[in-house]
């Protein structure tokens, strides 16, 4: 007999489906911020799902710290190429120039100046009123209370005490002139569910998700990659010396900017040991992001002020 | 490992006060099934041991925002998300006071579960009420209520029992039909993932046995096609896509589809996914329509099948739940979401105001925050609805502050308030609804007594003129599925006007409600499992009409027992065509009454050229080939 329920990932995937086509539906220019990673290729196909036969019709947006792995840039420019869609890339030149780095800055005053105020400077540009991101509740814990539809001031400014009630699945798209939504359609999306619908809809990603022997440089714990050491450490206060390189086998569980992102050890070659790994995991998925740890309510912190 | 992509989705909201063990009873699920990182878990030890806790508070993951953290407690809606072999969880955890009513009415608003934490301490609080209230309100299918903190009081069964007993005795007045107790401690992890050694006298599931087996597919309308249009998708001339995810029902291609409000039909030329296309849908499947026809249709309208159909109005009546700081203004508009629409709304009456706590009924003119309460709302043009109770995505809606744009109420539409003058000036299904009858939801729904009986529940509903012998073949027809057995129920015409409708005649009015209060029994009827064999003349096309519709498509099987007038005059077994030609039975028909025939009946036997065995074998055959009798 036809069974009439839906596995989860195909729940989760309507529902995402259903948000996006309400953000279209609602808004006049809306935008999807691209970040490379794997979440972004998982929201990538959605949109393709959401409105097919047709192309989605909206462009996508990448802000680019000058910061992120050659092999990011690569898979960038080669994933939308062959998608066919639109890619605006945006950096806060200004203080790309001023080699904003967090070894100068501290990590939440260079996040605060490449991204957030990147982000919110593209947004007026182009007068996008609404963007999607492909942030997820369970990724960190004052994003466990973020909604859906997440209303930010013109200054990009989040009010967690300001946050609209979200009930059933009916979204509140209306705004005030020149405020704009942040929209998070995979909300609802675990890291596992993520991986598992890469394997099942065969989505491609950034191959440094995927272990393979790296020279890296141990730093309290953290690996990183020889290869982007010198960006990790501009100054040269702690130089590299050949004690310091161990060669392991290691991937990148999540991707952001070089001086901020290590790699994990890990044997998953596979997208099946990658996934098996995952749900073994004993540590989170923000684990080897720096921003993250530099205190307690630092992530909300820089959500109010404009972060995703 | 098992098949992570083939688990099922199960989202639930836990409530409770603020010490009743809430966090701690997530924590300790999040905990047992693995679901906490070890940098979470340092984290959280560190911080207890800086408090000078016992034990690991495992409550410490849950608080997010940095001003719960300063004054410990949950003030918003917190999403939490964890999986086992079984299924993936969603976790709407929801702060219990009275001052956060709206963020528990949010939580409960997409679950298909509730637990609601007691203290076994304290017993049942005006708290506890108040949550198996809204757990009623929002009609959340099934119902857990932990007994908490067993441990301090020594695991006692009389400590529990009594929570029970008050408990029941409580909900018996709500609209609640699942509701399972178990007595626990999160703190020591009894009950909660194993079975606790402490209570021997428990003998149910702990409650993550509850979470993983519950079963949710029978909460779902796979009845009423309801698919309101999002957006239409036309990446060139020769294809307009209708995008949509299906609210409830499911739809085929080649269905005979209305779109509303227009009324436009068409039939469905094909079901679109980038996966391909689809030959059917059901509720919650997001995806897109294609018609036969070139109709036109945007966002805000609804598809719909032609013989199942919503509600269309643009006054109605609906429980509102205020969410806003600023209190319901009733001088101005507000805008209504309801499916894809977006329109202005005026609250014209509030009916009454509910205290959540009491369950009173007061008299209120307007609403504060967190305040409940029946109201009347007129909106600038019609929607189409269904009442919340038997559909909660065409029967919710929340209202924004066009002002602020704030969200400030969420509704769930109880149905039309009538005057006895709308009912006097229409005729037909409508106009019999009772005003103020709510309709009881049956906790059986039809598709658990299909699966018990192991046949489909359809009406087979004779039609043809007296003496055709649709009361002879019918008899067949049942005994026949009896020896089979299946759960059968006949409704035969001499019957039911000796009792239910004895009070009717024969004229045009009357035969008609006769058979609309025939087609409601066989609703009844039909709903509890049965295959309900009617047999009635039922000489006019629009009364049987009206009983189709008041069935799934595929639920009514008209069966025309078609015998030449002739004949019947010949056989009169009753001797009524003689009465009737003598002039002592007026309007009798086929004498002084007309028979319209069915234009399209699922089944047509013959019976002045077939043999009774030869009709029963093709009625039978007919109820085989398509899949009602398995």
């Amino acid at each position: 007999m036809q069974s009439y329920r839906q596995k989860h990932l195909r729940e989760l995937e309507a529902e995402s489906i259903h948000i996006m086509r309400e953000v279209v539906a609602e808004f006049k220019n809306p935008v999807m911020l691209y970040s490379v990673g794997k979440d972004s290729s998982v929201m990538v196909r959605l949109a393709q799902k959401a409105f097919y036969p047709g192309s989605f019709p909206f462009p996508l947006m990448h802000i680019d710290t000058g910061y992120k792995f050659p092999e990011m840039y690569e898979f960038r420019d080669s994933f939308v190429e062959k998608l066919g869609a639109r890619l605006i890339v945006e950096r806060n030149e200004k203080w790309i120039e001023k080699k904003a780095h967090p070894s100068l800055l501290g990590n939440d005053r260079c996040c605060q100046y490449l991204k957030t105020q990147g982000l919110i400077e593209a947004l007026n540009k182009h007068s996008f009123d609404a963007a999607f991101g492909g942030a997820r509740r369970e990724e960190e814990k004052s994003r466990a209370k973020e909604r859906v539809f997440s209303v930010r001031d013109e200054f990009g400014q989040w009010d967690p005490k300001k946050q609209r009630p979200e009930l059933w699945n009916l979204y509140n798209a209306t705004i005030h002139e020149g405020e704009s939504v942040r929209v998070f359609p995979i909300s609802n999306w675990t890291e596992v569910d993520i991986w598992e619908y890469i394997k099942e809809e065969e989505i491609p990603v950034v191959p440094l998700y995927f272990a393979k022997e790296r020279k890296v440089v141990n730093r309290q714990g953290i690996l990183i990659p020889l290869y982007s050491y010198e960006q990790v450490d501009p100054s040269g206060k702690q130089p590299v010396e050949d004690k310091d390189i161990e060669t392991v086998m290691c991937r990148f569980r999540s991707l952001g900017c070089i001086p901020c992102t290590g790699a994990v050890k890990s044997q998953a070659q596979t997208i099946d040991s990658l996934i098996e790994e995952v749900v073994e995991a004993k540590k989170s998925e923000r684990e080897n992001r720096l921003i993250d740890l530099t205190s307690d309510s630092s992530m909300e912190q820089k959500k109010r002020e404009g972060y995703f | 490992m098992s098949n992570l992509s083939e688990k099922s989705l199960l989202r639930f909201t836990t409530t409770g006060s603020v010490d009743d063990g809430k966090s701690t009873l997530i924590g300790r699920l999040l905990y047992e099934t693995n679901c906490i990182f070890e940098d979470q878990y340092a984290a959280i030890e560190k911080t207890s041991q800086k408090r000078g806790n016992e034990e690991t508070d495992l409550a410490l993951l849950l608080d997010g925002l940095s001003a719960e953290r300063e004054q410990g407690i949950t003030i918003d809606v917190a999403y939490r998300y964890f999986a086992t072999e079984k299924r993936k969880f969603i976790i709407a955890d929801t702060p219990g006071h009275e001052q956060y009513t709206r963020n528990m009415v949010t939580g409960a608003s997409t679950a298909d579960l509730a637990i609601i934490l007691i203290d076994a301490r304290n017993g049942v609080l005006t708290q506890s009420k108040r949550h198996g209230f809204l757990v009623s309100l929002l009609q959340i299918p099934h119902l857990v209520v932990a007994v908490n903190k067993m441990d301090l009081v020594d695991y006692a069964q009389d400590a529990y029992e009594e929570i029970v007993q008050t408990y029941t005795q409580f909900s018996e007045k709500l609209d609640i039909h699942d509701i399972t107790f178990i007595p626990v401690s999160a703190l020591k992890g009894d009950n909660i993932v194993s079975r606790s050694n402490h209570m021997p006298w428990y003998n149910g599931h702990t409650l993550l046995h509850i979470l993983e087996h519950v079963h949710v597919s029978a909460d779902k309308n796979l009845i009423d096609f309801r698919f309101p249009v999002q957006y239409v998708i036309r990446p060139h001339l020769d294809f307009r896509g209708f995008a949509g995810q299906i609210a409830s029902g499911t739809v085929r291609i080649g269905e005979e589809v209305a779109v509303l409000p227009s009324g436009k039909m068409s039939q469905v030329k094909s079901i679109e996914t980038f996966d391909g296309e689809l030959t059917e849908a059901f509720a919650g499947q997001s995806i897109a329509l294609t018609l036969s026809d070139e109709v036109d249709v945007s966002r805000g309208d609804m598809i719909v099948r032609t013989n199942n159909l919503p509600q269309v109005g643009n006054h109605f009546e609906a429980m509102l739940c205020w969410m806003d700081e600023r209190e319901m203004s009733r001088s101005g508009y507000y805008l209504i979401k309801h499916t894809t629409q977006l329109i202005k709304a005026f609250i014209t009456r509030v009916v009454y105001k509910i205290d959540v706590n009491t369950l009173h009924r007061d008299k209120a003119g307007t609403f504060a925050l967190n305040e409940i309460g029946r109201v009347e709302i007129k909106t600038a043009r019609p929607l189409l609805f269904d009442t919340y109770k038997q559909n909660h995505t065409t029967g919710s809606f929340i209202l924004i502050d066009p002002e602020t744009n704030h969200t400030v109420a969420a509704g769930m539409i109880r149905g039309v308030q009538r005057t006895v003058n709308d009912v006097a000036q229409k005729s037909g299904a409508e106009a019999r609804k009772s005003p103020n009858v709510s309709w009881e939801k049956q906790s059986l729904t039809c598709s658990k007594w299909e699966q018990r009986n192991g046949h489909k529940a359809a009406v087979l509903w004779f039609t043809g003129l007296s003496g055709s012998g649709k009361s002879t073949i019918a008899r067949k027809v049942m005994e026949k599925l009896f020896d089979q057995g299946c759960q059968v129920a006949l409704l035969d015409g001499d019957n039911i006007r000796h009792g239910l409708c004895g009070d009717l005649g024969f004229s045009g009015k009357d035969r008609s409600e006769n058979i609309r209060r025939v087609g409601e029994v066989a609703k009844l009827f039909y709903e509890q499992g049965n295959l309900v064999i009617c047999t009635f003349i039922s000489p006019f096309q629009k009364d049987r009409q009206f009983v189709k519709s008041l069935l799934p498509n595929d639920r009514f099987i008209e069966i025309y027992v078609k015998c030449d007038l002739s004949v019947c005059v010949r056989r009169d077994t009753k001797g009524l065509y003689k009465k009737a030609q003598d002039g002592q039975i007026p309007e009798f028909t086929g004498i002084s009454s007309p028979y319209e025939e069915p234009q399209k009946s699922d089944i047509t036997v013959e019976t002045d050229i077939m043999s009774v065995d030869q009709s029963l074998e093709s009625i039978i055959s007919f109820l085989s080939e398509h899949n009602l009798l398995s």
